[in-house]
């Protein structure tokens, strides 16, 4: 019954909106994207004004504003997962776009090399000290301008970082006669980011006393010594933007998915219920026991994968729908410890206001022309 | 025409020859999908615009190519104040309804502390 009635819906869908015998799908079509068998169906935004006949999509800011709605789900140290619900997807990738390459963090830029006489080439060891997080406020610090090239230490207290990496590798003298083991045969032999020391430029020391300048992580190895070899560095952190250099991106990792929707179109019992539970993810189905036999009933889509394995099995495929809910994001932002990830959306919604503002102010500067 | 001179310019105004106000393809000078995409969403939500869309002219190139063809001679700067404008309150409001739920957060794990 259930069955019959599911499949020619979901062919009138595919021909399209036109037709007003259909307006019960076109909900669906606006709304929800398809997990078909051969495909995903209804993926792209089709809400725009003349669309659909009887739906005013005109843009309403009061109608965005009482849809809209956030939640933060997980927050810790490092680590934010908060669901976006009410947008569309133009809007939420420009979010996850701005904090992977636009949200801006301070990083090694210039590496004075005094002395280098470890096996590890100058250019390799620049290369991985750009790439250790550094610590520090990038709100509080200017860009380095780009015209100010020639003078070699231009930077200044507004928009540089001094740092100073300076190891020099001994024999242990007390280390016992046949020992073979590194660690006891030599002091400082192994280099990590914690050597890393910050020097303060300017009145830095003062404005920035309670700051504890320096690499977020302590432990990162950056070279290995053997006695007499030294390395004596002086590095530049400035200001700048992952579109620029990955090492300034502020996110370990920013992405976000959409929320899964199941819907089981008719009882599954049984058998059926055991392998339709088996086909997602832990959790997502749960057995209730119904005059003595197993019911299949959806509790928690959220942790499905959406690996659309029931599609696999034919007398379950008819029986389920799979879809995505298309504006609701569940994002997920990872930061490198940095800033904190709640700093770094606010961050990002800065932004994408300021790129608005800069073409609004050139729209009236020409104006005015 | 924005930006001539010693400045790097922001904003460019192309027309066809012979095209009226409502035909425009502007050049927004270091954007990419980014705020392509986005502006192009909020243009198009608007009933006087028959087209919008942009392209990126070369990889290598940093600016976007962002077309608005109006409806009834409008021009098209009107519907590209109009979405930077409701973008930009987008963007005020998704800032206010997180920094509203972070702070409730924020109360109730204090308060979890207190009573602990």
């Amino acid at each position: 019954m259930y069955h019959e009635a599911a499949l020619p819906r979901r062919r009138r869908g595919r021909r399209g909106s036109k037709m007003a015998a259909n307006m019960s799908n076109v909900e669906d079509i606006r709304s929800r994207v398809l997990l078909g068998e051969f495909g995903v169906k209804n993926v792209h935004t089709t809400d725009f004004p003349g669309n659909y006949p009887g739906y005013d999509d005109t843009w309403d800011m009061q109608r965005f504003q009482k849809n809209f709605t956030m939640d933060i789900v997980d927050l810790d140290e490092n680590c934010m997962e908060f669901d976006m619900v009410g947008i569309d997807a133009a809007i939420a990738n420009a979010f996850r776009r701005i904090l992977l390459a636009e949200v801006p963090t301070m990083a090694v830029e210039k590496v004075f090399i005094y002395n280098n006489t470890s096996i590890i080439q100058d250019e390799v060891l620049a290369h991985r000290l750009g790439l250790i997080p550094i610590k520090a406020d990038p709100r509080l610090f200017e860009y380095r301008n780009a015209g100010e090239e020639s003078g070699e230490d231009a930077g200044s207290e507004i928009d540089t970082i001094q740092l100073q990496l300076k190891v020099k590798c001994s024999r242990n003298p007390r280390a016992s006669k046949d020992s073979s083991d590194p660690q006891e045969l030599y002091l400082n032999h192994m280099v990590y980011s914690g050597d890393m020391k910050w020097m303060p430029i300017g009145n830095q020391a003062d404005v920035f006393a309670d700051a504890n300048i320096g690499p977020v992580h302590d432990d990162i190895l950056i070279a290995q010594l053997r006695p007499g070899q030294e390395l004596d560095i002086i590095m530049h952190c400035v200001k700048g933007i992952g579109k620029d250099h990955a090492k300034f991106s502020p996110v370990a990792t920013a992405s976000y998915r959409l929320l899964p929707e199941i819907t089981l179109l008719e009882p599954i019992e049984g058998e059926k219920a055991e392998r339709l539970k088996r086909c997602f993810s832990r959790g997502v189905i749960h057995l209730e026991e119904l005059n003595g036999k197993k019911v299949a009933m959806v509790v928690n889509s959220r942790l499905d994968t959406c690996s659309r394995e029931v599609l696999r099995h034919d007398d379950l495929k008819n029986l389920v729908k799979l879809g995505r809910v298309r504006d609701h994001f569940i994002f997920t932002v990872e930061s490198t410890g940095v800033l904190p990830p709640e700093v770094l959306v606010t961050e990002a919604i800065k932004v994408l206001m300021t790129k608005c503002q800069r073409f609004l102010n050139e729209l009236d500067n020409t104006d005015m022309e | 025409m924005a930006g001539e001179g010693e400045k790097k310019p922001v904003l460019e105004m192309v027309q066809a020859d012979g095209a009226d106000e409502g035909c425009v393809t502007f050049v927004l000078h270091d954007e990419d999908h980014t705020l392509g995409n986005s502006l192009r969403y909020m243009v198009m939500k608007n009933a006087d615009v028959e087209f919008c869309g942009y392209s990126i002219t070369h990889p290598s190139e940093s600016k976007i190519n962002f077309r608005i063809q109006t409806r009834g001679g409008i021009p098209a700067t009107e519907p590209l104040r109009k979405g930077l404008n409701d973008l930009s309150d987008v963007c005020q409001h998704v800032l206010n309804t997180f920094q509203v739920r972070f702070c409730i957060l924020e109360i109730g794990r204090s308060r979890c502390e207190l009573t602990s």
